[in-house]
């Protein structure tokens, strides 16, 4: 049983990994064919170096995802400290019915429903092309905040809140109770949010495609360059980006696990 | 009594605001535009109209069932088995899990080509060993392939996370009382783990159902899903938002009625939606 359960789990990582290892190999091949192999190379990826258009998408991506983090964790943060204190059940429930929509709604139609309201106000005002920076980053604060509040929350409710009702009591100013007593124990919860809003920005496409009009991040590109014939410079890209997926997970999960060491000792 | 949490509630007014603003109001535009016509006269035609996409909803949600049981059957074993390894074994496991998941679902699709093409590793494997080719990419299963590959780590992972919090005396528990394998399966361990089923198969429908890009990928021009008819109409330009917004409300409503069916399973258990 313990060695058939071994070979099971070995396969659906198998099955996980093969099409990425089969990109990895084939964005060394020297010649242009995805389908055979004729040498290694890296053409490809210096290839990627003076593409001037794709290093402008990294950027983008990278300026969203670090302002759209940063932007929906402190608002989401913020927005779960306030839920909570509210007492009425019925508001509450009303709050977190529609902070959960972007989570559970499909992303082509959350991103279509953005993308009219920004044409829509946009007509009112007199633009012509409404599309770009700041609507894309709006749209990637909208998804992210939802996940930036489930994580905060449950810390919010862990926490005795006799010991701010303590601390207000012995004459500390609220702002000062928060920072001193209550954001210490939902540290963790705001710093998963946290990555999990980066993380989330840079990978979304299909909000990023109905709203970021000329400003395009690194997954429409992506999108853009799989339109086209398939070619290994594409390969090349994934590859890059699996590198450094992997390099970030396995560095989170190190830290983490030191974390808990010096906790447990 | 409360005075002093008062001050707390005025904090949550910014994303309040924002909510109204980014959620709320989009769907109010998207119902404008769905009851109207491109000069902004109040029609139900783009409504009645919708029988002509039928077929599209009605492969998109046979595809995305099919992949989400797929998806469940695959997925469920592994949870088990991973619950039952060791904890530093686990860990290593949930992130080789969850790695592709961080990656572009763009990526691992445009991945399968190469296998899959006529001209791909399977095939070329094929002739090579002297069987003849077979048809695998623009095939149906080929799209139901992508979303299983796709999403498989969203059911994986929260069915993994409610399994290793089972408490294993219950079922020494049972064994004790003498359940077999299959009464202990039936009585303990489903039960328990149903709450990470069912945001399993919700966070692996949900984007099936709605996906653009897997059927134009490895299903070739032929499978029109209804993501797909609604990503064309929105590139045809602003004449055609009317009759996509229309799709895409039936789209949401749909999901909606689908996640409050699922809810109704659940027993009303609140979260497991998030790992």
């Amino acid at each position: 049983m313990k060695i058939l359960s071994r070979i099971y789990i070995a396969l659906i990582v198998l099955f996980l990994y093969a099409p990425i290892a089969v990109m990895v190999v084939f964005s060394f091949n020297s010649s242009s064919s995805v389908w055979v192999l004729e040498g290694f190379s890296t053409r490809w990826y210096e290839g990627l170096g003076n593409d001037t258009a794709m290093l402008n998408a990294l950027k983008h991506t990278v300026i969203v995802a670090v302002l759209s983090a940063i932007i929906s964790t402190v608002l989401g943060t913020a927005a779960a400290v306030g839920i909570n204190a509210i007492r009425r059940k019925f508001s509450k429930k009303i709050i977190m019915s529609v902070t959960q929509i972007p989570m559970m709604n499909a992303d082509i139609v959350t991103g279509i429903s953005l993308m009219l309201l920004f044409i829509f106000f946009g007509k009112l005002i007199g633009l012509n092309e409404s599309l770009g920076f700041g609507t894309v980053l709006i749209a990637h604060i909208t998804f992210n905040l939802p996940y930036v509040i489930l994580s905060v929350m449950p810390r919010l409710q862990q926490t005795d809140s006799h010991l701010a009702e303590a601390a207000l009591d012995l004459g500390c100013p609220p702002l000062k109770a928060f920072f001193k007593v209550i954001l210490p124990s939902i540290s963790t919860g705001i710093i998963t949010g946290f990555i999990m809003a980066f993380t989330l920005s840079l990978d979304d496409f299909v909000i990023s495609y109905f709203t970021c009009g000329h400003y395009q991040t690194l997954p429409i590109v992506i999108f853009n360059m799989t339109k086209k014939s398939v070619k290994p410079d594409t390969y090349a890209l994934s590859t890059l980006i699996f590198i450094s997926v992997f390099v970030l997970m396995v560095l989170y999960n190190v830290l983490q696990t030191k974390s808990e060491k010096k906790h447990a000792s | 009594m409360n005075k002093k949490t008062f001050g707390n509630k005025l904090v949550a007014s910014p994303y309040i605001v924002w909510s109204a603003i980014f959620i709320v109001v989009p769907l109010i535009i998207m119902l404008y535009f769905a009851l109207t016509d491109s000069s902004g006269n109040f029609t139900l035609a783009n409504l009645s109209g919708l029988g002509e996409y039928k077929k599209a909803f009605a492969i998109s949600i046979l595809y995305a069932a099919i992949a989400t049981v797929i998806t469940l059957l695959l997925a469920y074993p592994m949870a088990y088995f991973m619950s039952k390894l060791k904890i530093s074994s686990q860990r290593m496991i949930f992130m080789i899990v969850m790695i592709p998941m961080w990656m572009n679902f763009l990526i691992r699709t445009y991945s399968w080509i190469t296998i899959l093409a006529n001209t791909g590793l399977i095939n070329t494997f094929l002739k090579n060993i002297g069987l003849r080719p077979l048809k695998l990419i623009n095939t149906p299963g080929a799209v139901i392939l992508g979303m299983v590959y796709d999403f498989i780590p969203y059911m994986i992972l929260p069915i993994y996370s409610v399994m290793s919090k089972i408490d294993n005396s219950l079922l020494e528990a049972s064994e004790d009382l003498g359940s077999n394998g299959f009464n202990k399966f039936k009585r303990v361990i489903f039960p328990l783990s149903r709450p990470g089923v069912i945001s399993g198969i919700t966070m692996v429908f949900v984007p099936s159902v709605s996906t653009f890009y897997i059927s134009q990928k490895l299903g070739g021009n032929k499978t029109m899903l209804i993501g797909d008819t609604i990503e064309y109409f929105f590139n045809l330009g602003p004449d055609y938002y009317n009759i996509a917004s229309a799709i895409s409300l039936v789209l949401m409503v749909m999901i909606l009625i689908c996640l409050f069916i699922m809810n109704r399973f659940s027993d009303g258990e609140e979260g497991g939606v998030l790992m």
